[in-house]
């Protein structure tokens, strides 16, 4: 026992002695969530508008007044035909053109109806449909102002709540996805370089003939990286409790296990990717190419996980990063307790005993 | 110039020599190119509906019904109480929960209004709004529907004014949103790969002790950082080809513009990522600092890209802090000119800030770099 204390204070030594990586290790996620906390965000708002007024009367005026008053559009220019429409979106200003037809008063008060078009640039098409409906709502509003004199008769009144978020705050969405996305890289890279440096030195050998058994070794290479992510998750928490507002509606302690057991899952795939990789640059590269991109999109961290095509739904499952997101959601916003999320937490607790299975299995006790 | 020959000789080798990175290198991204692409969407559909019928009219079951006809609306269950039904919100069983009061019909008729309960799951903030959009849409319909098959004579004093909006979805009229993700996702593999492979190369080779030998060798500064960076920006430029292959065959995404602009910009843009990458490798000491500075820097410029979050959405200072992010202008270029067509004249812009900024990266990777250390 003394001998592995030993080893564990050997393999702090090196953390600390090592001030940049450190330095990095600890300011890096602080600065990343107060970015992106900031920074973020998938609400849609100044976008910039163009108009085409083919008609240029008292009711497309106050149309275009209604836009501009509106806090999501700002009226960026006035094109005189439909041939600048295109220029327009080819410099990739502009997102909406509203085009009003010819003698646009005159046909509302004659035959009762206008017609405006609501043209967007839909290479991306979420933000165009959420435009086109902003535009929408708008117009239906001077509608009812028009009309106000003509009586509505039955109507069916929804009252809406927003539970767990009433305010619609993105960052409720974002602070759990990047806390899991710095846990889950931080972690697995972490162990699988320090491990893979020491078989790329030689000095694992070293390591290996030693008194030790190898899975002390192993063990007191991911002991330290355990204590710096908890101290990583802590500030992490910390910071979106009191900058961002992030309610815990639930229990601290469940909270703090939960991230442990997180901790601990990545730091198992970390095991595992260097028990399969020689250099330290293939440890990096399939940490980081393989999963930086799978954890931001399939995690459901920016994209709803129902939205994608079945398949997909299926593969999601095997990332790790979705459960957590889901486990720190339902603490931290729905307050819940272990009742609710034994089912996720038992699968984070299956893929870790995976991992470390499959990382014992593949272990090579010696080198070639 | 001969010299520069080997030493890219020496590179190829290394780099094709290593069996463990060639899949990594080649297949991985556009294995994610294919998969990932699937999966981006902001699409809300499959919402997980409910209800609590607490008055089992007529009019309350037409209603249900027309959720059930929604292609948005995927109901689930009903439940008896809304006790019940907020506690299926807490496991996560559903996202949306409508409750019918008692007496909702017989208020509707006597009243000429009632009130309908929702409850919308709102942790997805942008979700939750868009269900609100389409919950609103559905039972307006439904307003009008009461309306024509009630309505007295008497109820109607002049026909009202009626302006009709019609949306049209230019260069996407379908709103597929793998043309828009994939030239993005395409983006991001092409720059993570660049930026890792370089960013972790000359550090290597200090890490080992062989950048030693190579600088007591002739070999010039310039020739040497020409030499390791070239099969790199290769090596991005081919899997750009072979992505925008994949892009065409696959998701059949159009190439509206001119693809030569598409190279003439690609290949000016990754000599900044490649000059990023020498940077951090001229101030690192091991690979691993090299990899957590490349990957400190890469998961802001993903996420500050505009790539899934639009950059207008931003706050004004994080909006100018995207300005020095080359993704960005990568992204929009992209898109520009595979969707919208533009030609060399639109992108400028967007040309000489990346010239710009690969001009500044490698007079500062070459300046710091030093022969002796």
């Amino acid at each position: 026992m003394n001998r592995f204390l030993g080893f564990i204070k050997k393999e702090f030594y090196h953390i600390f002695r090592d001030r940049r990586s450190l330095f990095i290790l600890f300011g890096m996620p602080i600065a990343q969530i107060m970015l992106f906390g900031f920074a973020i965000t998938n609400e849609i708002n100044n976008v910039d508008i163009a108009i085409l007024d083919h008609s240029k009367d008292a009711t497309t005026k106050e149309i275009i007044n209604k836009i501009a008053a509106s806090k999501y559009f700002s009226i960026k220019q006035f094109v005189e035909n439909e041939k600048e429409i295109e220029s327009v979106f080819k410099k990739g200003k502009v997102k909406v053109v509203l085009s009003f037809e010819k003698d646009f008063s005159k046909k509302l008060v004659k035959n009762n109806n206008a017609t405006v078009q609501i043209i967007t640039d839909a290479t991306d098409p979420n933000t165009a449909n959420t435009i086109s409906n902003f535009v929408t709502a708008i117009l239906q509003k001077y509608q009812q102002e028009l009309n106000k004199d003509i009586s509505v008769v039955y109507q069916i009144i929804p009252q809406t709540r927003m539970v767990y978020n009433p305010e619609l705050k993105s960052v409720f969405m974002f602070v759990p996805g990047v806390m899991t996305i710095i846990l889950m890289l931080v972690s697995a890279m972490m162990t699988s370089i320090s491990i893979t440096k020491e078989k790329e030195m030689g000095t694992m050998e070293i390591l290996l003939v030693s008194p030790l058994n190898p899975f002390q070794v192993i063990i007191g290479k991911v002991v330290p990286y355990i204590f710096l992510s908890v101290i990583n998750a802590i500030v992490i928490i910390l910071l979106s409790i009191f900058i961002f507002k992030m309610p815990v509606q639930g229990s601290l302690f469940l909270l703090g296990a939960e991230s442990v057991l997180f901790i601990i899952t990545s730091l198992a795939l970390g095991i595992l990717i260097s028990t399969v990789s020689e250099t330290q640059q293939t440890a990096m590269m399939i940490s980081l190419m393989g999963l930086m991109l799978p954890v931001i999109i399939l995690s459901g961290f920016i994209f709803p996980i129902s939205s994608m095509p079945l398949p997909l739904q299926v593969i999601s499952n095997i990332i790790p990063a979705k459960w957590f997101i889901i486990i720190l959601k339902a603490i931290m916003l729905k307050g819940v307790g272990i009742a609710f999320i034994w089912k996720e937490t038992l699968i984070l607790i299956g893929m870790t005993l995976f991992f470390m299975g499959l990382s014992i299995k593949k272990y090579k006790i010696r080198l070639e | 110039m001969r010299i520069i020959g080997y030493i890219i000789q020496k590179e190829f080798k290394q780099i094709f020599r290593n069996k463990g990175m060639l899949p990594i290198i080649f297949i991985l991204p556009l294995l994610q190119l294919i998969i990932l692409s699937n999966a981006a969407t902001f699409e809300i559909k499959n919402i997980q509906f409910s209800y609590v019928d607490n008055d089992h009219s007529s009019t309350s079951r037409a209603l249900i019904e027309k959720f059930d006809a929604s292609k948005y609306f995927q109901v689930v269950s009903s439940f008896p109480s809304e006790k019940n039904a907020s506690s299926a919100m807490l496991k996560g069983k559903v996202d949306v929960v409508l409750n019918i009061p008692k007496n909702f019909e017989k208020e509707l008729l006597k009243e000429k209004q009632a009130s309908l309960g929702i409850t919308i799951n709102a942790i997805d903030g942008a979700a939750a709004g868009v269900e609100n959009v389409y919950i609103n849409q559905i039972v307006q319909k439904f307003n009008k529907n009461i309306k024509i098959s009630l309505m007295q004579p008497s109820d109607l004093k002049s026909t009202p004014q009626n302006i009709t909006s019609i949306p049209s979805f230019w260069y996407n009229e379908t709103l597929n949103y793998k043309t828009f993700m994939v030239p993005g996702i395409l983006v991001l593999l092409v720059t993570m790969i660049t930026l890792f492979l370089s960013g972790m190369n000359i550090v290597r080779e200090k890490e080992i002790g062989t950048l030693e030998q190579i600088n007591v060798t002739p070999i010039k500064k310039h020739q040497f950082i020409i030499g390791k960076l070239f099969p790199f920006w290769v090596i991005g430029l081919g899997i750009l080809s072979i992505g925008l292959i994949i892009a065409k065959v696959i998701f059949d995404v159009p190439m509206l513009g001119n693809i030569f602009v598409m190279y003439l910009y690609t290949s000016i843009y990754i000599l900044v990522v490649l000059g990023i990458g020498l940077f951090i490798s001229n101030f690192t000491d091991t690979q691993q600092q090299a990899m957590f500075i490349a990957w400190f820097f890469m998961v802001i410029f993903i996420l500050m890209s505009g790539l899934f979050t639009p950059i207008e959405s931003m706050p004004e200072w994080a909006q100018t802090l995207t300005d020095f992010n080359p993704i960005k202008y990568f992204v929009e270029v992209m898109r520009m000119v595979m969707l919208k067509g533009s030609s060399l004249v639109d992108i400028l812009p967007q040309l000489l800030k990346t010239l710009l900024y690969a001009f500044i990266m490698n007079i500062l990777a070459v300046w710091s770099y030093k022969k002796i250390n």
